[in-house]
C-alpha cells in the first residue's frame, strides 16, 4: 500500500472537524484581467468542516475567486491559504467540481476517476480498487468501461464527483456543479452530495446562482456584489438542522425566512448587474 | 441489400469504362500511343508481377515512403506539440516556417541529390519535407485546441507537466495528428516518386521514367496503376491503426440524447 493510501482515513471513522480552524483563508484578494478588476479586497474564511455557499449576480467574479483558491489563477493582490499553507499553484490538497464537462474524453469512467490517485503515485491495483468503490458510491457500478460521451449529463457529473473526491481532499470546490441538470436529477444529486459530504465533513466552497440550493446545502451563505470590483457584502448563517433533504427543506418556515432575508440583500446586486449589462 | 446493389453498380461502371476504352482502341477510335489499351496495361502489370526484379523497385519505393513518412511525422509531431505549447516561440518562428513551407518542394530535389547522392536518402529527404509540414500544422492546432476546462481539471487533479503532455495534450492532439497521417501518406509517396523520377536507378518512379523514355505509354500507365494500388494498401493499413488508437471517439448512434 502506498503512503497516500495509508494516510487516508477509512470511511467508517467519523472525522471530527474543528470549525474554529480556518481551512480556507482568502485574505485581501484582488483579481484582475489586465486593467479589468473583477473582484477587489475579498476577505473570506471557511472553517474546517464548513459548507460555504457563495451567491452573486452572473459575471460578478465567483468562478474567478474559486480559481484563485484552486491555484489556477494568481491574485493581483492578497493571498489564499489552505490549511495554513499559501496557495502558489495547482496540485494542492483540493477537489474541484467544475461547472462544465471536465472529464478527459479519451479515458473511461474508471480511468477518469483514478487520475487523482495516479498523479499522486498510487499503485495500479490499489487505485483501481478505490476507483471502483467510488464509482459504486456515486451509483455507477457497471459503467466503469464507458467513455464520457457514452454517459448522460447526470452520469458524467457523478463521475466528476467521484474523480474530485477520491483523494479525500481537505477542501472541496464546486462551481455551479448542477446548473446544467434538470430539476429532478439536480435534487437527487444534491442529496447524494450531502450524504457523501456528511461522511467526511470536509470544508466546501460551493458557488451557485440558485439561492434555494445555496440555503438548502450550506452552513453559511455569502453574497457577492455586482461586478466589476465585486466584494463580499453579506454573510448569513443557515441554522437548519442536518441531515437535510433538499426538496423537503424548502417548505420549512425558517428556510423561507432565510430566503427572504438573503434575497433582500442579493436582489439589489442582481438588478445593478442587469442594468449594467443590458 | 443496398450495399450489394451499390457494388453491382460500381462493377458495371468499371466494365463500362474499361470495356469502352478497350473497344475504342481496337476500333481505332483512340490512339494507343497516348492511351494504350487496358489489356496492354494489364499485360505489362502481369509481366512485372511475375518478374522477381520488379519487387526490388517496389521495396525501394516502399522503404523511401516509409522512412520519409516516419521521420517526417515524428519531426512534425515533436515540433508541432512544442510550438503548440509555447506560443512565444511559435510567434518568433512563424515567418521562417511560412517561408520554408512556401518553397515548392520539387525544386529541392536537385539540392538533396547534391547533398545526399542519387540513392535512397535524397528521396527520403524530399518526402520528409512534404510530410513534415502537414503533420506539424495539425499537431500544433491539436495542442492549441485542447479544452481549457479539461486542462484545468487535470492540473487540479495533480498532473505535472509531463503528465499533462501524456494524458491531455497528446491524446487531444491525436485525432488531429491521425487525420494528418492520412493526408501525409500521399505526400510521402509523392516525395519518393518525384525524387526517383528526377534522378535515380531504381524504384517505381524510375520505372515510370524509363517507360516514358522509351515512349512506352503502357508502361507509364501500368506504373501509375501500381502506384495507386500501393497507396490504397497503405491507406487501408492506416484505417486499422486509426480504429485501434482512437477507441474513445463516439460511434454513430452511441451518443446519448
Ligand atoms: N480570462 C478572462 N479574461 C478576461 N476577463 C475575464 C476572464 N475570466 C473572467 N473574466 C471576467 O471577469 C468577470 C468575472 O467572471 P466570472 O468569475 O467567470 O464570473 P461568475 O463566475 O461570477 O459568473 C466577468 O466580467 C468576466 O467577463
Ligand atoms: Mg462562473
Amino acid at each position: 500500500m502506498s503512503v497516500l493510501a495509508r494516510s487516508v482515513p477509512p470511511v467508517s471513522v467519523e472525522r471530527r472537524p474543528d470549525p474554529a480552524k480556518p481551512m480556507v483563508e482568502i485574505a485581501d484578494v484582488t483579481m484582475a484581467f489586465g486593467d479589468f478588476v473583477a473582484v477587489e479586497n475579498v476577505n473570506l474564511n471557511v472553517g474546517d468542516g464548513e459548507f460555504l455557499t457563495v451567491v452573486g449576480p452572473t459575471g460578478c467574479g465567483k468562478s474567478t475567486i474559486l480559481n484563485a483558491v484552486a491555484g489556477l489563477l494568481k491574485p493581483a493582490k492578497g493571498t489564499v491559504s489552505i490549511d495554513g499553507q499559501r496557495v502558489t499553484g495547482t496540485g494542492g490538497d483540493i477537489g474541484y467540481l467544475f461547472q462544465q464537462d471536465a472529464l478527459l474524453p479519451w479515458k473511461t469512467a474508471l480511468e477518469n476517476v483514478e487520475l487523482g490517485l495516479m498523479f499522486r503515485g498510487v499503485g495500479a491495483a490499489e487505485r483501481r480498487a478505490q476507483a471502483m468503490d467510488w464509482l459504486a458510491k456515486v451509483g455507477l457500478a457497471g459503467f466503469e468501461g464507458r467513455y464520457p460521451q457514452q454517459l448522460s449529463g447526470g452520469q458524467r457529473k457523478r463521475v466528476q464527483m467521484a474523480q474530485a473526491l477520491i483523494t479525500r481532499p481537505k477542501v472541496i470546490l464546486m462551481d455551479e456543479p448542477f446548473s446544467a441538470l434538470d430539476i429532478h436529477t439536480r435534487h437527487l444529486m444534491q442529496n447524494e452530495l450531502l450524504a457523501l459530504w456528511q461522511e467526511d465533513r470536509r470544508a466546501v466552497v460551493m458557488i451557485t446562482h440558485d439561492l434555494e440550493e445555496a440555503i438548502a446545502l450550506g452552513d453559511r451563505v455569502v453574497v457577492l456584489a455586482a461586478g466589476p470590483r465585486s466584494r463580499v457584502i453579506d454573510s448569513f448563517e443557515v441554522d437548519l438542522s442536518r441531515p437535510r433533504d433538499v426538496a423537503e427543506i424548502k417548505l420549512d418556515t425558517r428556510f423561507m425566512e432565510l430566503y427572504r432575508n438573503i434575497w433582500a440583500s442579493l436582489r439589489g446586486e442582481v438588478e445593478k448587474s442587469y442594468a449594467r449589462n443590458k | 441489400m443496398h450495399a450489394i446493389n451499390d457494388r453491382l453498380i460500381q462493377l458495371a461502371l468499371l466494365v463500362l469504362i474499361f470495356g469502352g476504352w478497350q473497344f475504342g482502341v481496337t476500333a481505332g477510335l483512340i490512339d494507343p500511343f497516348f492511351f494504350p489499351a487496358p489489356l496492354d496495361i494489364l499485360k505489362q502489370i502481369v509481366a512485372w508481377i511475375i518478374n522477381p526484379g520488379f519487387y526490388k523497385h517496389v521495396s525501394i519505393t516502399l522503404s523511401e515512403t516509409v522512412l520519409g513518412y516516419v521521420i517526417g511525422t515524428a519531426l512534425g509531431v515533436g515540433a508541432g506539440v512544442w510550438l503548440g505549447l509555447s506560443r512565444r516561440t511559435a510567434r518568433i518562428l512563424d515567418p521562417f516556417i511560412k517561408t520554408l513551407n512556401a518553397i515548392p518542394r520539387v525544386v529541392l530535389a536537385p539540392i538533396f541529390v547534391l547533398w545526399l547522392g542519387l540513392g535512397l536518402w535524397s528521396k527520403v529527404a524530399l518526402a520528409v519535407t512534404l510530410v513534415f509540414f502537414v503533420t506539424f500544422f495539425n499537431a500544433m492546432q491539436g495542442v492549441r485546441e485542447v479544452n481549457p476546462v479539461v486542462l484545468s481539471n487535470a492540473r487540479v487533479l495533480g498532473a505535472n507537466r509531463s503528465a499533462l503532455l501524456r494524458h491531455v495534450y497528446f491524446p487531444a492532439a491525436a485525432s488531429w495528428i491521425l487525420s494528418s497521417l492520412r493526408t501525409s501518406v500521399g505526400f510521402a509517396v509523392v516525395g519518393a516518386i518525384i525524387g526517383e523520377y528526377l534522378g535515380s536507378s531504381a524504384g517505381l518512379g524510375y520505372l515510370i521514367s524509363q517507360a516514358e523514355g522509351n515512349f512506352d505509354a503502357a508502361g507509364v500507365f501500368a506504373g501509375i496503376t501500381v502506384l495507386a494500388i500501393f497507396v490504397l494498401i497503405i491507406d487501408s493499413i492506416l484505417d486499422v491503426v486509426e480504429n485501434r488508437l482512437i477507441t474513445w471517439r463516439p460511434k454513430e448512434g452511441e451518443r446519448p440524447a
